[in-house]
This record gives structure tokens, sequence and C-alpha cells, in this order.
């Protein structure tokens, strides 16, 4: 992904309207999809941006994490993002619209509340669809070393050499 | 100097797979000047190599060639493909483990006359006892350099030990401190002292851990007696028309069929591939595989009655500082049916770092309910829970002839289902879990189901008569006088305690049998 065409993202807003709803994810443009806040912007190379878009709406909707900022939930499905992988998610995407539209919602990203969102994703849970996305995102987002802090997890301490005189046993609350 | 050993060398004792059974049969042998040829499917590494990241390190060791699963365990459903997390590589598991060293209670060796009939248990007694295996256990944990034991202090308690104690105690449990743990608590046989890095599960990179890798395999080929064939993976054991074993075919780092002819073959492939193996050597004077006259090779699968149990608190806890598993409980040990099963659990401190943890907390599961347990991982402590299964005939490894391996032969499935007992343990150790944790004020706890196995045994039992077993009590195969099976899957019953001592006090024992009767011209 590249940070730095945030800004060049953000001076096209022709799909905002539509987008405004989810809140945190949109598409901008074409081939671009990016944050409201600009903190993140990806050009999307074999998916449609606004299938990008709802993939990573989608992804954190199922795991959902409010310290983590969209950029690592971009990381952990832009591996989708390829000729081989795009008719699928193309396919699966278009599902999830379709299930939303069932609901009486214009999209996905339409849907205003995580919970009606969930509601969605609660319908198609056995589907293999779901499945690969969220099984996926297990080792690609959790896996992710600059996600670690925001968890408080330290990773390797080898190189420091253990924790044995770095607070293995300071506990001082019991 | 590693000694090299001609294919034609019919004179060898040609040993397949190197962990905790075979590395140490291995060294053992050649400590006694016996010629050995092992043969690993894995490569070599050493702490050097060991990568202090749980999924990298994961791709570096385990054992990911194909294998299926069937039955109601929930490892069939959300880790299909991979029943067990075991090594492959020269060292076997030893690189992972965590180095809980346990003897097993003198009422364990003898299941069957303890617990009496259980329904749909295939319960047996061992044919040895507590008696005898007294001096060999003493040997192994010297070996292992295993704490509280010999004089060896305990290693000292990191924070997820204190919460657990805490909450032990408070619950009036008696017996808990840091553990049996083959972790140096101080310098011990040439390795230094166990410095709190915290991946233990992902190779020792201090070596205070034991583990066959950079122990028994060295000095075993430091005698001269010791042939180490890493990357090799047997395909067949082969037999002449009298019915002995006369070597084995492997394929090689290049993927070349080879033969390397042996006087006796030992087979300690861990739990799935042992069974495997012999079943894949079919023949026809064999044809249901080799040693397989009682039928139960394969038979009997066990897995020990696991779970976890993880709180969440308040405050930080920071579980994953320090050494993995440096604590228990042992209260929950002894066989006391009136808890509603037979048999006992032992519990023990576990840490799993984020990546980890975010695929075994509750596989499958998704969703705030999910992802604010993992909000509050640094908050979180966390404990094994370890008990004796019950062995069922139906839980079984058969030959899946459907798919086929690198190599062209049929994988293992893997076939288990919890037996009632298994279930009722675990809820009751989920509900002891649980109370330890509220008692130290956890905010929140979780019951966590069985990861992929990590103790896999039994699958070729030992016993006293040869209709109901595959091996003698020197784990000699009732049917192949020199075919020998030296690792877990030797197994009669599981005892609570994890395995890995008793394994290696097997694999000495059976180093001073193998060597007698050769010197004695029996083999
Ligand atoms: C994460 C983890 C933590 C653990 N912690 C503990 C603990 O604290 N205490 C405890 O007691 N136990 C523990 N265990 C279990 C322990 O590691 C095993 O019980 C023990 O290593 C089993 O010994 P084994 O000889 O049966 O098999 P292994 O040690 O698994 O060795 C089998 C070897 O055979 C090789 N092999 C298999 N098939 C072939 C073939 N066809 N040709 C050539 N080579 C082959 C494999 O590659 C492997 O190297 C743990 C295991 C894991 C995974
Ligand atoms: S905690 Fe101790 S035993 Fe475990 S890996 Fe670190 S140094 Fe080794």
């Amino acid at each position: 992904m590249g940070n730095n065409q945030g800004p060049k993202g953000l001076t096209r807003r022709e799909l905002l309207s539509r987008a405004t709803a989810a809140g945190a994810t949109f598409m901008v443009g074409t081939g671009f999809v990016t944050s409201g806040s600009a903190a993140w912007a990806v050009e999307a190379s074999a998916l449609k941006p606004e299938t990008l878009a709802t993939l990573v709406q989608m992804a954190r909707d199922i795991y959902p994490h409010d310290k983590v900022a969209d950029e690592f939930y971009v990381i952990a499905v832009k591996g989708y993002d390829t000729a081989e992988a795009a008719p699928a998610i193309e396919a699966g995407i278009a599902a999830l619209n379709a299930a939303a539209q069932g609901k009486g919602n214009a999209s996905y990203l339409d849907t205003g509340w995580e919970r009606d969102r969930v509601d969605i994703l609660r319908g198609m849970e056995d589907s293999a669809f779901f499945q690969q996305i969220r099984g996926g995102l297990v080792t690609g987002l959790y896996n992710q070393k600059a996600v670690w802090p925001i968890f408080g997890y330290e990773g390797e301490s080898y190189s420091q050499g253990g924790y044995i005189e770095r607070g293995f046993d300071d506990i001082n609350w019991l | 100097m590693p000694a090299t050993f001609d294919l034609n060398d019919d004179s060898v004792v040609v040993i397949i797979g190197t962990g905790a059974g075979g590395g140490v049969l291995a060294n053992e042998l050649a400590q006694k000047g016996v010629k050995v040829v092992s043969l690993e499917a894995g490569g070599r590494y050493l702490p050097d190599d060991y990568i202090n990241d749980e999924w990298e390190s994961f791709g570096q060791l385990a054992w990911v060639d194909p294998r299926t699963t069937s039955g109601d365990w929930r490892v069939a459903k959300d880790f299909s493909g991979l029943p067990a997390w075991i090594v492959k590589a020269v060292g076997g598991t030893t690189i992972h483990w965590a180095g809980a060293s346990l003897r097993f209670q003198e009422h364990e060796w003898k299941a069957k006359t303890t617990y009496g009939d259980v329904q749909g248990a295939n319960l047996l007694d061992w044919p040895i006892d507590g008696a005898e295996m007294a001096p060999y256990y003493e040997k192994a944990e010297t070996k292992l350099g295993v704490t509280r034991t010999g004089g060896r202090a305990g290693l000292p308690g990191n924070n997820n030990f204190k919460v657990f104690e805490k909450g032990a105690q408070a619950l009036g449990y008696k017996e808990v401190h840091t553990g049996r743990m083959a972790i140096n608590s101080g310098d011990y046989d040439d390795r230094m002292s166990c410095q709190q890095t915290g991946f233990c599960f992902q190779g020792c990179k201090w070596g205070a851990k034991w583990s066959a890798a950079y122990t028994d395999i060295p000095r075993g080929e430091a005698t001269g007696n010791l042939e180490v064939r890493d990357r090799c993976h047997v395909a067949r054991i082969l037999h002449n028309e009298a019915g002995k074993v006369t070597g084995v075919e492997y394929f090689d780092k290049d993927g070349n069929l080879q033969m390397q002819k042996a006087r006796i073959v030992c087979v300690a492939g861990n739990s799935f591939e042992s069974p495997r193996l012999l079943l894949n050597s079919a023949s026809s004077m064999f044809p249901d595989g080799l040693a397989n006259s009682s039928g139960q090779v394969g038979r009997n699968y066990m897995r020990h009655m696991t779970g976890s149990v993880y709180g969440v608190f308040d405050k930080p806890v920071r579980m994953w500082r320090g050494t993995t598993m440096a604590g228990i409980i042992q209260d929950e040990a002894r066989h006391d049916p009136s808890r509603g099963f037979v048999g006992g659990f032992e519990m023990e401190t576990l840490s799993l770092g984020l990546p980890f943890m975010a695929a075994f907390l509750d596989p499958g599961g998704w969703g705030r309910e999910f992802t604010t347990a993992l909000d509050g991982y640094e908050n979180m402590a966390g404990m094994w829970l370890v008990g004796e299964d019950m062995p069922q005939e139906t839980n079984r490894v058969t030959l899946n002839h459907d798919v086929k391996d690198q190599y062209g032969l049929a994988v293992a499935n893997v076939h288990f289902d919890d037996h009632p007992n298994d279930i009722a343990m675990r809820n009751y150790a989920y509900k002891k879990g649980m109370a330890i944790y509220e008692a130290v004020g956890a905010t929140r706890v979780f019951p966590t189901p069985p990861y992929p196995s990590t103790h896999n045994l039994g699958t070729n039992r030992m016993s006293e008569n040869g209709r109901d077993g595959v091996v003698n009590r020197h784990g000699q195969t009732h049917d192949i006088a020199n075919l020998f099976v030296s690792d877990g899957s030797q197994f009669t019953t599981g005892a609570s305690e994890n395995p890995t001592l008793t394994i290696v006090a097997l694999a000495i024992r059976q180093a001073d049998f193998i060597a007698g009767e050769m010197s004695r011209g029996n083999l």
C-alpha cells in the first residue's frame, strides 16, 4: 500500500456520498480506497475499489478492534487483490451485498450499524467465502508485528536477554 | 566424529525418528558401542536457528505433511488437516516441548485394575510398574536435568505462575509449585540456566531447556557409533521369508529411494507416523501390516484429556514473560471417582503469544465476543489442563489411500471421539480452572477447547499378552523379535502426566535390553 497516495485519493470524492454510511472506509476515485481521515489509502489493482473497501469493512466487522487502525485491516486483506483471487472475492462480496439488500440496505457498506452488518455476516457464516476471509485474517491481522504493541504483546525477547531482568515476575497487584 | 555406515551394512540398528524416544535411544545405544543409523524426516536446527516468532517457528519446525481427520473431536472441525502439533526435525518434538517432566503415579501403571471396567474403554494394565521404572526415571531425570528432582532447585515463578498460585491457594490446593521441569534453574550439564525469554514452544535459543537436538544427538555422534541422516523419510520396513526385518526403504534428501540394511529396526516416528509406517509396510506375509497380528496397530490412540482456561483481569499480567509452563497444581491428579470420572488431571501454567492466542483461544470464533477477549490479552493469565483419557479401540490411525503425501504414500487418517469419561473430566477441570482465576478477581474466564494434539500416545501399545497389544514390556514387537517401537505409541494407557519423561525412561531401559540381547546373541 502507499500512504503517500492518500492526499491524491482524497481529492476525488465522487463516490464518497455512497460510502459515508459505514463510517471508516470509503472508496475514493478510481482505483483508490482510503479512510475518511486519510490515515491510509491503497490502490486496488485486480479488485474493484468498492469491493476492496467492502472487504476491509467486512474484515473489521469480523475482528473488530477499536484500537486497531484501518491500515492493518487493509494489509490483512490486500493479498486477495490479485488476478487469481479476485473473481472469487468479487463473487463473495456480491453475495454479501445481495444479503444486505435483502435486509433493505443499499449495500453492505451502506449498512450503518455494526450490529446490522454482523447480522448479515451471521447469515453467511458457513459459506466458504466467509470462512476463507475469517481464516485468513487470523494470521493476516494478528500476525502483523506492528499490531502486537496495540495489544501489549512484546514479541521476541531473546535479543534483549529475555525477561530475567526485565519483569518476568513484576506483577504488583496480587 | 559422526560415523558413516554403508547402506549394505546389516550389522547396524536403524532407528526411525530422532525425538524423545528415538533420539535418546540412539545416544544410549551409541554410548554402549552399538552401531546406529538414525533416519530423520526433518532437517537439522540448533538454538541459533530457532525463531522466536510463533508462526515463523511453526513454519520452520512443524510437521505439515498431509494428514486427515475424522470423529467428533473439535480438532477435526477446526484443524482438519492438522490433528497434531509435532515437530519434523532432528530432535523431534523435544524442540517444541515445554519441559514438564513428571513420573506416573503408581496406580496409573495399572489402569484396568484400578479403574475397573469402564464402558467403551479398552483399558489394560501396563506389563511394567513404578518399581520397575524407578531407576530409569531417575536416569531420565538426571539426563534431562529435571528441577525439583535430584537436588536441583525449582525455577522462579513468573507473573503467570503468581496469579495461578494465588488462585490455587484460595481454593485450598496444596501441591502447587513451579513444576518439575527439564529446564535448567542453574548451570547444568554444560547448558546455561533459563533466561525467561518465554518461547519454550519455539525452541530454546539459550539451550536451557533439554532437547535431544543439542544433547543426546551430538553426544551420540561424538562416540563415532551414530550416524544421523536428516531429511530422510522412511517409507517402508522390509523383512525376509523368516519374518525378520532386514532393513528399511527411505527417500533421501534428494527424493531418491534408498535401502538401508539393518540387524534391528526401531520405530520412533511419534504416534501417527509409527503405526502408519507399520501399516504401509504390509506385505504378502503380513497383509495387515507389520507386527499387527493383534489388529491393535493404530488403535487406542490417546491424546490426553486437554483443554485450557484463560482468565482476564482488570490489571496487567503479561503472561508471555518467562517460562511457558513452569507452574503446576497436582491435587487433582489423584484417582477419585467421586468427582464423576476415573483418573485425574494436572493443571499447568500456559501462555501463548498473541498470534497463537488468536488462532487457539476459540477456533472459528469472531465478532466482539472474540475480539474483546483478545483486547484483554495483556491482562490475561492462562493454564493448560492435562488428564488421562480413555483408550478406545475405535480411536485410531488408519491409512487414507485417497490422500497421498509428497512421496506417494498413503497418509494417516486420525479418528478420535471423546469418551464420556474424557468429557466429564474436562468439564470438571474447566470449572476448577475458572474458579482459580475467579478467586483472584478475573473479570472474564474462557474454557478453551483442545488444541491440535501435542501428546500423541498408544497406537502401538504395550501388553503382557500378544493378543492385546503390539509390543511387549521392552517395546519389542510381539510378532517380530528384531522390530521395536521406541516412542510414545508404546503407551498402554496415558496417565495424567505429560508423557515425555516416561518416553525417555522407556528408551533408556530399551537400550539396556537391546544391547543385552545383542551381546547375548539373541538379536
Ligand atoms: C508445543 C508442545 C509442548 C509440549 N510440552 C511437553 C511438556 O511440557 N512435557 C511433556 O512431557 N511433553 C510435552 N510435549 C510432548 C512431547 O514433545 C512429545 O511427547 C515427545 O516429543 C514425543 O516423543 P516421540 O519420540 O514419540 O516423537 P517425536 O519427538 O515427535 O519424534 C518423532 C520424530 O520422528 C520423525 N519421523 C516421523 N516419521 C518418520 C519417517 N517416516 N521417517 C523418518 N523420520 C520420521 C519426526 O520427524 C520426528 O522428528 C509437548 C509437545 C508440543 C508440541
Ligand atoms: S523461558 Fe527459559 S526455557 Fe523457555 S525458551 Fe526461554 S530460556 Fe529457554
